[in-house]
């Protein structure tokens, strides 16, 4: 069913037969898969079928209990979240990691300040919020004035917000966990621009967990659909459908009801 | 992304509010002076009864900014009282074996610091609620420090400079308050510190996943507190010159904490202000030395103090629910 790759598109970040168990239970069992360099990689998958435990692994907030991870072709053990940082891994959290009562520009440079020289970390506002303007006009976000706390932006603005800061932190890889939950056509509608936008201007590839199948086709190159801790289908984007990956869904429902 | 400029009118005065929150209480605080000076003449402008106003606010202020820290970052400090009653018994015990006056404040802080870490580490490595934790060691603290002295209150060492520089001159503890206040201030929204107590505040799980480093953010902010709790102490105790076991206590924690709230700090974290906490203070020392002044039944403070409470947290609710309408705009 897997369909080849086309070879010559270096790959951003690989996992290899990645396992996780939380004591007695099974979150992941074996899963592998590739993001090329300047795709877009969608997960697919129902609720606990381990998509944000992989999320998380990927980004070195959790270790896998076996597999290994590849990143731009080498082997890596990532240690922690600043670790997969500092390999330009970037991840937007479901729940934002956003402080609501902290302006637009202190959020964008939340654990990355600008700091004046000196021992006592003072921070460079000025610089800050004359670099948040610049990040967001060069990516297309339009929000009234940076000095704004989050708290006062719309849902679709704040995951742009978010988005803006992995991408203002020089990532190269962007794992993005549900961008578009919760949230209305026309704010999705942005947000996939905004990701698209990101992707044609080069240098980022994007891992997008997602529960939107019709979405999900239409954003990414490759569809990865996870069931059980496992993948269980992959393809180009182009190549299937959503009728398709139902089926499968729908194969499975059938399975677990005769259990 | 829709382009949606803040509106004038109600919309900017809602802005200046929100932006200065400190504003609202001053105002408040203005115009409680205005009440008394007006009632009676000598309120404010004579030494006597400015250095009496100056020593009520200036313990509360101080302690106010360890509690503001733990209070933005969703925590509290119960034990500040009985650290402040403690602490300048280990000075007084330090000193006595000999270690000069200064030494001895540095190793009474660094004992209280050695508390706040306490309250921290259970805090946030045995999850226990703070308002727990702190409870236990506030009586766990006064017990310490009733054994240690036999219930008696002791002299407070003897040297006129130095006391007069701790506390004994008139207004040598508003100058550390003030003093206090500006550093935590400028910590609080000028460093990373700061920012990074906000941000573990307002989403816990998001600063954690940004890299921020929270416990250790909640720890030194209990360090924090419980070293400006025993710094009070220190300068109470050369104030009066005597150190009472019976000193600070549940009272001037409480205090504290209702100076941060009327200040515009509300409990649930993310947000909160140094300089409110200051401005707090101060109108609670207005309307205690006022009644006294005016000659209003000392208890009429306690009902003015508990209105007081719950005007300024319903004032922070309704603010809230403001800004999510204007979030709407």
């Amino acid at each position: 069913m897997t369909q080849p790759v086309s070879a010559t598109v270096p790959e951003a970040l690989r996992a290899e037969g990645i396992v996780k168990r939380f004591g007695p239970l099974t979150a992941l069992s074996g899963v592998s898969l590739t993001l090329r360099q300047g795709e877009i990689l969608g997960i697919l998958g129902d609720n606990g079928a381990g998509k944000s435990t992989l999320m998380k692994i990927l980004t070195g907030f959790v270790p896998p209990t076996e597999g290994k991870l590849f990143v731009h072709g080498e082997e890596v053990a990532l240690r922690s979240v600043d670790h997969a940082r500092s390999l330009g891994i970037e991840c937007v959290y479901q729940d934002l990691a956003l402080a609501n009562s902290l302006s637009v520009y202190h959020n964008l440079f939340l654990n990355r300040e600008i700091l004046y020289p000196g021992p006592f970390r003072l921070l460079n506002n000025r610089a800050m919020r004359r670099q948040a303007e610049a990040c967001l006009e060069q990516i297309g976000v339009h929000i009234p004035s940076v000095t704004l706390p989050v708290e006062r932006l719309s849902g679709g603005q704040r995951q742009a917000i978010a988005v803006a800061r992995a991408v203002n932190s020089k990532a190269r890889v962007l794992l993005l966990d549900e961008p578009l939950a919760a949230m209305g056509a026309r704010e999705a509608g942005l947000i996939i621009d905004l990701i698209l936008r990101l992707k044609a201007a080069g240098g980022l590839s994007i891992i997008m967990i997602m529960h939107n199948y019709a979405q999900a086709l239409e954003i990414a190159d490759h569809i990865v659909l996870m069931q059980r801790g496992q993948v269980t289908y992959e393809n180009r984007a182009e190549s299937t459908s959503v009728e398709e990956l139902m089926e499968i869904v729908r194969r499975e429902y059938r399975v677990v009801r005769n259990e | 992304m829709s382009q949606s400029k803040p509106g004038g009118g109600r919309g900017a005065v809602i802005d200046a509010v929100l932006r200065w929150r400190e504003l609202s209480i001053l105002v408040v605080a203005l115009i409680l002076v205005a009440y008394f000076e007006a009632a009676n003449t000598d309120f404010l402008l004579s030494d006597a009864s400015l250095q009496n106003l100056s020593q009520f606010v200036a313990p509360a202020a101080i302690i106010a900014c360890g509690e503001i820290m733990l209070m933005i970052g969703g925590e509290i400090d119960l034990s500040a009282g009985m650290v402040f009653a403690l602490t300048p018994f280990v000075m007084h015990f330090a000193h006595q074996a000999g270690v000069p006056l200064l030494p001895a404040v540095v190793l009474a802080l660094i004992a209280s610091a050695l508390i706040g870490l306490c309250n921290g580490l259970i805090t946030v490595t045995l999850l226990v609620p703070s308002f727990i934790t702190t409870l236990g060691t506030n009586f766990l603290l006064n017990g310490v420090t009733l054994t240690l002295s036999h219930g008696t209150p002791v002299e407070a060492p003897e040297d006129p400079i130095f006391a007069a520089i701790f506390g004994n001159w008139g207004y040598s503890e508003i100058i550390w308050a003030v003093a206090v206040v500006a550093v935590m201030h400028t910590v609080l929204r000028r460093t990373r510190w700061g920012l990074h107590t906000i941000a573990a505040g307002a989403n816990p799980v998001g600063a954690s996943e940004a890299g921020i480093r929270v416990n250790r953010l909640k720890i030194g902010n209990f360090m924090l507190a419980a070293v400006l709790a025993g710094l009070t102490g220190v300068l109470e105790s050369f104030r009066i010159s005597s150190i009472d076991p019976q000193a600070g206590g549940n009272s001037i924690m409480f205090l504290a904490v209702a100076a941060g709230v009327i200040g515009g700090t509300p409990l649930a974290g993310g947000s909160g202000t140094i300089l409110g906490g200051l401005i707090g203070a101060f109108v609670l020392g207005v309307l205690s030395d006022g009644f006294t002044l005016i000659g209003v039944n000392a208890f009429m403070f306690n009902i003015i103090l508990g209105a007081a409470i719950l005007a300024a947290m319903l004032f922070n609710i309704h603010v809230g629910r403001l800004r999510r309408l204007g979030a709407m705009r």
